[in-house]
Order: C-alpha cells, then sequence, then structure tokens
C-alpha cells in the first residue's frame, strides 16, 4: 500500500518499519521545519517608503516574503534573517530588529 | 521454437522477452555481443526501447537506476572490470530498490589482463543488495532473465545473472524461446507504487539520518527473505508454461549420495557429466549446484545435505586470505545445524579449464580423506 | 502590480539552505521557469541537504538524489524511462554544484553532452566544495582561500573553463548566468526548457559560508562578478554563436568584488593586479568571439 505525500506543515509520524515506503520516498514537506528559529535579526517592510517594486520578493532565497494584496509581506515562520531583502531595497525601506531579546 | 546460439545471445534474446525499455550499455569482451545483438534488435524496431549507449558502466548502471526509478524496466549487460566499475551504483539500485536486471559474463579480474572465466568479478559485489544467479547453460540466462524481472520487480531488489566467459559466453547451445504471448502473460508491465511522478512529486534517497537508515537496511532483508519463496513460486509457474525448473538449488543425484560435490556455473554441468561417471564406477556421489547465492537458500541446502557424510566445493572464485567463497557460504551454512566434514578446492581460475577427470580427482580425493580442508588448489603448478 | 519574474512559486521554504545562499535562490527561480512537470536529478553538493532529510522534501517536483558524478547520467536516465512511456514533455534537470560538474562529474557530462540527450544541466557554483566543508575544486578561483588552500597555499592558476568545454561539444545551448540578475537567468531558463538537446547553464551562486561574507551581500557580488566582468553574462548557440546578454559599459575594478570577501583577504596589491591582468585577458578573449 503506498504512502501517501502529505503536502503541508505537519511533521510525518514514523514509529517504525511499517510506516517507511521500501525506499527513501518523501512523505512530507519541508513546510514542516520552521526556519524562522534561525532569525537572529528581523526585517521589517516600511510599508510607508515601500513602491510596491517587488525586488525584496525576487530576491528571497527561501521565498519568505509573500504577496499579499500587492504587498510584500515577509513570513517570519520562515525568513532567516539574512537580510538580503533589507540590501536589495532601493528605498531603505526595510530596517532590522535584533531577535530574542 | 528452438534456435542454436551463443549464450550472449540468449542474454539478448532474454532482454527482448521481457520487453525491457531502456537499455544503457558499455562493451567490454566477451559481454560486446550481447549489446551488439541488442543494438540491432532495437535498430530493427523489433523491441521498442531506448538505448543508450554509455561513456563507462558507472553511467551505464547510474541510467538503469534513473529510468528505472521513473517506472521503466531496464537492462544492462557487464563484465568484470566493468562490474567493479559499477560498484557505487549497484549500491545505489539496491538501495533504491530498483527491479533492475542485469547481465554479467563471469570474467576474470585484472592485473594480468584476463578476459577467462573467473567468479570474482561477480562475488565481489556479493553485499550490494543484488539478488544473484549462476547460470549454468545458455537456455538458463535467457530464462534466468525473464524470471529474474518477475521477482525483481515483485521484492523491489535488482538481480544480476552471471554465467562463464567463453565457456558458456561464446558457446553454442540450443536454446527454446518461448511465445511472446505466453511471456507476456507471466511479465505483464511493471507498475511500481513508488516511482518518479510530477503527479506525485516526491524526493527519492533523500539524507536519512539513523533514525531510519537502519530500518530501510531491515526492509530489504525482508525482501531478501522474501525472495526465497518467490523465487521458487515464479520457477514454478514459469515451469508451467515452458517446462523448464528453476529453483534456488539445483540437485543432481543427490537422494541417497554419500557424498556430493557443491558447484555452480559451467563446472556444475561439467561435474553432473563426472557425477554420472563416478556412479557407474559405484560411488554414491551427488551434485549440489547453487545457482542463488543471494538471497542465499540455507534451508533448502541443508535440506539436501543433511544425510551425507562429506561435501566437497568446488570455487571458481577466491576470497584472498580465506578461501572461496562458495565454501565459506556453505561452511556458515552447516554451522550450529549439522556436523558435516567440508573439503574446499579452488580449481579453474582465469578460465583455465576444469575437465570431468579434474572433478572425479577432487571428488576422489574427498572420498579417500575424512578430514576437513579449507583449501585445497586444485592443479596449480607449484 | 509588475513583477519581471514568474509570480508562481514551486519551492517552499523551511529547506537547509544557509542564510543568503545563492544556490537555494537558483533553484527557486529554475522551478519557477520550468514549472510542474519537471524532475530532478541532484548528485552530492549542497542541494543534497538543501531539499531536506528523508521523510521531507521542498522542491515539489519529483527529485532523485544520486551519486556525486553521475548528475548528467542520471539526468538521461530519467528522460529515457520517461520518453518510453510517452511523457516526453516533461523536462529533466541536472542540478549539480561545481565539485560534481568540474571534477568528479565531468566525464559523465561530456557522454550527455555528445550524445546530446534532453536534458538541462544547470551547475550552481559556488567555487568549492561547500557541502563538506569548504575545499578547492577546479572551479576555486585563481587567489582564493579554502580549507584545502590555506592562505600560505592559496589557489594557483584559473578556474577551469566548463563553458568553453561544454561548447566544444557543439551542444544547442550554452549559457552562464548570475542569480544577482534573475530576469536574464529566467530569460535563459526558458530558452533552454524549449531547446531540444543537450543544454547547460552555468550559474554563478555566491556563497555567504565559503566565501566568508555578510549573507546580505549575496546579490551585490553576484552583480558585482558581473560588472567586473569576472562571470560574464553570455551566451552560445550550437558551440559556435556567442552572444552577450548583459553589456557592461565599464567594467569595475575586481577590487570593488574582492574587498567583500574573507576568502580573498590575504591578497596583497600585486596579487590583486594579477587577478585583474587575468580577468581582462579573459575577457579580451571572449570579446573576439562574440558576434
Amino acid at each position: 500500500m503506498v504512502i501517501k505525500f502529505q503536502n503541508n506543515d505537519k511533521p510525518v509520524r514514523i514509529t517504525g518499519a511499517k510506516d517507511m515506503p521500501p525506499m527513501p520516498a518523501a512523505l512530507g514537506s519541508m513546510r514542516q521545519n520552521k526556519t524562522g528559529s534561525w532569525r537572529n535579526v528581523r526585517p521589517v517592510i516600511d510599508y510607508d517608503k515601500c513602491i510596491k517594486c517587488f525586488i525584496c520578493w525576487k530576491f528571497c532565497p527561501e521565498p519568505a516574503i509573500k504577496i499579499v494584496d500587492e504587498l510584500p509581506v515577509i513570513d517570519y515562520d520562515y525568513c532567516k534573517g539574512c537580510l538580503m531583502c533589507a540590501e536589495e531595497c532601493p528605498k531603505d525601506a526595510i530596517g532590522f530588529e535584533k531577535e530574542g531579546k | 521454437m528452438k534456435k542454436t546460439m551463443m549464450g550472449n545471445y540468449a542474454a539478448s534474446w532474454g532482454a527482448q522477452l521481457a520487453r525491457v525499455q531502456v537499455i544503457a550499455a558499455y562493451p567490454i569482451t566477451p559481454q560486446t555481443l550481447i549489446v551488439e545483438k541488442l543494438s540491432d534488435i532495437v535498430a530493427d524496431g523489433e523491441l521498442d526501447a531506448k538505448f543508450i549507449k554509455v561513456e563507462s558502466e558507472h553511467s551505464a548502471m547510474a541510467a538503469c537506476i534513473g529510468a528505472s526509478a521513473t517506472g521503466a524496466r531496464a537492462y544492462t549487460a557487464t563484465s568484470a572490470q566493468g562490474l567493479a566499475l559499477m560498484h557505487e551504483m549497484l549500491h545505489w539500485a539496491a538501495l533504491a530498490r530498483l527491479p533492475i536486471v542485469m547481465t554479467n559474463v563471469n570474467r576474470a579480474m585484472a592485473p594480468g589482463w584476463s578476459i577467462w572465466a573467473d567468479q570474482n568479478d561477480s562475488l565481489s559485489q556479493r553485499d550490494t543488495g543484488w539478488m544473484q544467479i549462476y547460470a549454468s547453460s545458455a537456455q538458463e540466462i535467457l530464462d534466468s532473465t525473464l524470471i529474474g524481472y518477475k521477482v525483481s520487480e515483485k521484492v523491489l531488489l535488482p538481480t544480476l545473472i552471471s554465467f562463464d566467459a567463453f565457456f558458456l559466453s561464446h558457446t553454442m547451445e540450443v536454446v527454446d524461446m518461448p511465445e511472446i504471448e505466453l511471456i507476456d502473460k507471466y511479465l505483464p508491465p511493471y507498475k511500481p507504487e513508488y516511482k518518479m511522478d510530477v503527479n506525485d512529486p516526491r524526493s527519492f534517497g533523500a539524507l536519512t539520518d539513523e533514525q531510519y537508515y537502519y530500518e530501510f537496511r531491515y526492509k530489504m532483508q525482508k525482501a531478501m527473505d522474501e525472495a526465497v519463496d518467490v523465487i521458487k513460486e515464479d520457477g514454478k509457474e514459469y515451469e508451467k508454461i515452458t517446462g523448464r525448473a528453476y529453483s534456488l538449488i539445483h540437485p543432481y543425484r543427490c537422494e541417497d549420495a554419500d557424498m556430493i560435490l557443491v558447484t555452480s556455473g559451467t563446472i556444475a554441468e561439467t561435474t553432473n557429466v563426472a557425477v554420472d561417471e563416478l556412479r557407474a564406477e559405484g560411488k554414491k556421489v551427488g551434485n549440489l549446484r547453487i545457482r542463488v547465492i543471494r538471497p542465499y537458500p540455507k534451508k533448502e541446502i541443508l535440506e539436501v545435505v543433511k544425510g551425507v557424510k562429506k561435501l566437497a566445493v568446488i570455487d571458481r572464485n577466491i576470497s584472498p586470505g580465506y578461501s572461496g567463497i562458495f565454501s565459506q557460504e556453505l561452511k556458515s551454512a552447516l554451522y550450529n545445524e549439522v556436523d558435516i566434514p567440508v573439503r574446499s578446492y579452488i580449481a579453474g581460475l582465469g578460465g583455465r579449464d576444469v575437465k570431468i577427470e579434474d572433478i572425479k580427482d577432487m571428488a576422489n580425493d574427498t572420498l579417500k580423506n575424512d578430514a576437513p580442508n579449507d583449501l585445497i588448489w586444485k592443479g596449480v603448478k607449484i | 502590480m509588475r513583477l519581471t519574474i514568474p509570480e508562481h512559486e514551486i519551492m517552499t521554504p523551511g529547506h537547509l539552505a544557509c542564510q543568503g545562499c545563492g544556490g537555494s535562490l537558483g533553484m527557486r527561480y529554475a522551478l519557477k521557469v520550468f514549472g510542474k512537470n519537471t524532475m530532478l536529478s541532484i548528485p552530492a553538493c549542497c542541494w543534497a541537504v538543501i531539499d531536506g532529510p528523508f521523510p521531507y522534501t521542498s522542491v515539489n517536483v519529483p527529485l532523485f538524489h544520486t551519486a556525486f558524478e553521475t548528475a548528467a547520467i542520471m539526468a538521461s536516465g530519467i528522460k529515457a524511462g520517461l520518453m518510453v512511456q510517452g511523457k516526453d514533455t516533461t523536462n529533466v534537470i541536472a542540478w549539480a554544484g561545481d565539485g560534481g560538474t568540474f571534477d568528479i562529474g565531468l566525464q559523465a557530462i561530456s557522454g550527455a553532452a555528445e550524445r546530446n540527450d534532453d536534458i538541462t544541466y544547470i551547475v550552481y557554483d559556488n567555487e568549492a566544495y561547500m557541502n563538506t566543508g569548504i575545499q578547492r575544486s577546479s572551479a576555486t578561483p585563481h587567489g582564493a582561500w579554502t580549507t584545502t588552500t590555506p592562505v600560505k597555499h592559496y589557489k594557483k592558476g584559473p578556474k577551469k573553463n566548463m563553458v568553453e568545454i561544454m561548447a566544444a561539444h557543439r551542444i544547442p545551448y550554452t549559457a552562464t548566468a548570475s542569480v544577482g540578475y534573475p530576469e536574464d537567468f529566467c530569460k535563459k531558463l526558458e530558452k533552454a526548457k524549449n531547446t531540444k538537446g543537450f543544454k547547460f547553464l552555468h550559474l554563478l551562486a555566491p556563497c555567504p559560508t565559503g566565501w566568508k561574507y555578510d549573507p546580505r551581500y549575496t546579490i551585490k557580488l553576484a552583480k558585482l562578478a558581473v560588472q567586473t566582468n569576472y562571470f560574464p553574462l553570455y551566451e552560445i548557440i550550437d558551440g559556435i554563436h556567442y552572444k552577450q546578454t548583459m553589456k557592461v559599459k565599464e567594467r569595475k575594478p575586481i577590487k570593488e568584488y574582492l574587498k567583500y570577501q574573507g576568502r580573498f583577504k590575504h591578497l596583497h596589491e600585486d596579487e590583486v593586479q594579477f587577478f585583474q591582468d587575468f580577468i581582462d585577458e579573459n575577457y579580451g578573449i571572449l570579446r573576439t568571439k562574440l558576434e
């Protein structure tokens, strides 16, 4: 019987060989891995300065910047805090704060 | 339909009858005839397959793995150095649980360059997770290819079919070609549960830490255990359509034997003749041909040998620093089960002929001597 | 809203790339253009880890993890398997690092290119064996520090010219690209997707971990590499027709590119000049081929 691929952000439950396919075939999505916890600094978008050029969205390697209602929105569940978005923003509309104070 | 053909061509026709879909191969003597014939078969449109003429055996196995991962039936053939070059990918195919079937013409490893019969090439791949068959006739090469796919696709383990260079690869024998209609029924198209499919996108073979790797090995062993019965069942089903029976071991005149010779490959065929002659001399000897060494048919072997007084193993291979490999395997099977002295002979390395007289010598030597012996070099010139 | 690259995302976040990884950004772009009807062959490289451990994945297309030297032939095997099952339209990408391409995988790439197998080979080049801990590869540039080319014995000699090797195979499409210019990369991906035969894309993918720079500068460096003529952007049709896809009006001095990177920190003025001369010479050779 085929073990279905679970395409969500929940961990896959495996208790032993019986829950595994014969070969290492994926059973779930890395969405379950909330990489936001890696972050030392948190980029913050100042929407007053944002010109909706989406350069930040374009250069996010996760991708952890979504387009919501025609605005770039950082998904802090996954943003690793590399600050490429802040560096590349042509209007300096992305600042940052230290995490974990 | 009966045809006279070389053992190599029996492998080609076997692949054709199995309707392999992707062939990837690299030439090496004495395998070349297999892939030359398949090139013709594909070029003539007699087989609907893609033939990738790769730049190395390593790539031949990798291409078969890729094709098999998408659900295609994949085939390759090689020998000696080529098989050794594939080593990394043999593990890959087995752990990815892909039912690839490969023909290997048993040839000695270099140096010195030798193109002649010797089992060290395939036995060096014993622990890669492939099922291993040693054929002793051209007919068996063809039949094993068909049975091989059927078994492999059930248990999800690849099959390696080996046979002796020249003694079989280039020797003409009469081979009965089964009707394709019968084979199509016997071997339906491969439909794997897990495969690369854009509608069910998964990764295969990702980083697997200690939480899970161990269990994948456990599952592989379970598949090998299961394969023992599957090989028997699929062999019986094949007998129903062709009249030819195959199992993991093939005993010959072993029922009432006092002493059994344990053999494989073409030496086993010669041993049958030697056994007949020895029997005519009043000596109660038999021949147990080991056809499948992985999965190892321990229970089946014990069933045959349990009553005999002595065993003699003839190995056309050697694990340097210990002894013949079939001999080691047999002794480990006997240990804790029965106490039978085993005399182990090395013979025919690098294609040296092992004649009927040689086999009779070894049998008589064993009949004469009660003491077990781990390593006797038959015919070595000192 | 005006986007310059496709909006649709296939790769999911949650993957294991380091912060600021150029290689993960490259994959994001490649999948955007190639779409869901795509399969990946990935050998040992950073991406063997980035995708995620069993039982997880982050690419959302079928991916076969394979041995170091087999990215190209694995892709060829996958493509052959698909073709015999009537799935000719599925794209197959071999996605490998520079070690798996310039070094150990070269033989299989050459084989697949010579046969003109219908696959797209993309090397995301971070200029060393980053996944195993920054050891030098034949893609490591002259002057660079790596863990096997310590400062006292920094890498001597130029980076292997992989693009020229591929062009020599007369394959239908060869191109360079940089993650700093995604529009250019996406155009090239589109061309590769719509070309039959063997396609080779050489993508420069800066690596903050291995190049020793602040992750925020990945795009800056990916752009500077082009603006200094260190990594010109061009394409080669049928191995002979060279076309520059991004013209650099006034090339910036290589110093601008090197100064952000810890791996070049030890270079003295004369060594930087040597680097500069080498780049100018290389670019001069390329210019003679441009149409």
